[in-house]
């Protein structure tokens, strides 16, 4: 029987694997689904090389939501409950745009999170940190016409999460969306500035370059708060799909 | 927003030494500007295992009315490299309708009777079983019958997407660019073959022996 990794265990294999990934030339933009300090991804990940593919009309569509679809009260995570959640009020805005800066418009984007004490609304979650009768943590939002989305919420609280010993999640928001084509379809994570979990955090660390990571961080933005309110984060999403390859001269000093 | 703000996207983008000074003045006219490079792609983070209370919705596999005429069942096992069921993935169907058209039509959430929106979502159940009621793709130009399916799970930092060509009883296996592409011990994984009058069969294996063709479109990436 092996003995549960420590962190520092988990830290070390992430800088080796990070090292690897900077010796290879960053082939990806998006995380190595080949990343064994984050445990479960050994048994998951394809061996193969994904196959190239031309997309095809099915690939360049993607479903329509609509009004039908999404109530606008679902962006307010704080008032579907009689009363008030426990914890620090936020509001998260953003913008969502492909790679040309087109914005993505009447778009679904859904948000999931745990509660201010780090604590799911999910049978699985064993944190033993309180439930909050007043909040359930699910939000959904149409984008705009320039591709603006903004959510009403608590900031969560970071949890523990069993990877390896005393591994705790910095904390995040779960995003779902979908882009102006299927192979733009995104489902990540934001974070917030300045949390001290980022480096030993084997999901965040799953990216192997620090620029992508930051990209995840959202920016506290004083102009968003709203005076004896709320604080207000700002992240803005860049849908392209793109797997691959940096340009040749991006990583010419590597 | 004030223009003498630094834009948040333009700032990552010059993290990674690309610079945008007219972004904010781009993404306000909503107009791509010639000869600016690209924007950076936000990068991927796993579903995780707790979107079972967020992502799976009422309707969601049911893309038709379960026994309506026409409809079929889509279904399959999930499994890791060890063979064992995987039971917290998700996975996403989006397809033509049994013509042949991608619809674009508000509803995949509220499904309203007789508006076919194309898209569907199942949550697998604890032995990795996944299933879709849906009509049998309609072919969108002169090639084969197939549906675009992602799949999300714990331990996945990205998704996966595949495609499922729908092979009837006693029908010879489809051909296209990308399966004569795939090599033909591989191919196999692509299909999905009927296995009951109204039902169609896809398994999706992660890792290891009878591994999935998993795709990429590096040609739609920016
Ligand atoms: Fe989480």
């Amino acid at each position: 029987m092996t003995a549960e990794p420590t962190q520092d265990d988990i830290t070390r294999e992430i800088q080796e694997k990070q090292r690897e990934a900077a010796e290879r030339g960053i082939p990806s933009r998006h995380p190595s689904r080949d990343f064994a300090p984050y445990r479960s991804s050994i048994l998951r990940h394809p061996t193969h090389e994904l196959v190239k593919t031309d997309p095809e009309e099915i690939e360049r569509t993607t479903p329509a939501f609509g009004h039908i679809d999404v109530d606008p009260y679902e962006s307010d995570l704080t008032i579907q409950h009689p009363g008030e959640p426990l914890g620090e009020r936020i509001i998260v805005e953003g913008r969502v745009v492909d790679g040309d800066g087109r914005p993505v418009r009447n778009q679904l984007i859904e948000i999931w999170q745990a509660n201010a004490s780090g604590r799911y609304i999910h049978k699985r979650d064993q944190h033993p940190a309180p439930l909050d009768p007043n909040f359930t943590g699910v939000g959904r939002a149409l984008t705009g016409d320039d591709g603006s989305y903004r959510f009403v919420t608590i900031k969560p609280g970071p949890y523990p999460w069993g990877n390896h010993r005393n591994a705790w999640r910095p904390a995040h928001i779960h995003f779902s969306l979908f882009g102006n084509a299927f192979t733009e379809r995104l489902v990540t994570q934001m974070y917030f500035p300045g949390d001290p979990l980022f480096a030993l955090d084997p999901i965040y660390q799953s990216i192997p370059d620090q620029a992508a990571r930051d990209r995840l961080i959202s920016t506290y933005d004083h102009n968003l708060s709203v005076p004896e309110w709320a604080l207000g984060y700002r992240w803005d999403i860049v849908l392209t799909g793109a797997t691959a390859t940096w340009m040749e001269d991006e990583h010419a000093d590597h | 927003m004030p223009t003498t703000e630094p834009d948040p996207i333009a700032t990552d983008n010059a993290v990674s030494g690309e610079e945008h000074p007219v972004l904010t003045e781009r993404l306000a006219r909503e107009q791509p500007l010639e000869g600016l490079p690209p924007l950076v792609q936000t990068p991927s983070q796993t579903v995780g295992p707790f979107f079972g209370f967020s992502l799976p919705y009422d309707g969601g596999p049911e893309l038709v009315p379960p026994a309506s005429p026409g409809s079929v069942r889509l279904h399959g096992t999930v499994r890791d490299g060890a063979g064992t069921p995987v039971p917290d993935a998700i996975i996403e169907l989006w397809q033509p309708d049994a013509d042949g058209r991608m619809v674009q039509e508000p509803g995949s959430r509220h499904r309203a009777r007789g508006v076919f929106t194309g898209f569907g979502r199942a949550a697998v159940d604890a032995g990795g079983h996944y299933e879709f009621t849906t009509v049998v793709p309609g072919a969108t130009g002169d090639g084969p019958r197939w549906a675009l399916l992602t799949l999300f799970a714990r331990g996945l930092a990205h998704h996966l997407f595949t495609r499922a060509y729908f092979v009837a009883e006693g029908e010879a296996e489809p051909t296209d660019s990308l399966l004569s592409g795939v090599a033909e011990d591989r191919r196999g994984t692509l299909l999905a073959r009927q296995d009951t009058a109204t039902s169609y069969r896809f398994d999706i294996t992660l890792q290891g022996e009878g591994e999935t063709v998993f795709l990429d479109y590096p040609a739609a990436a920016r």
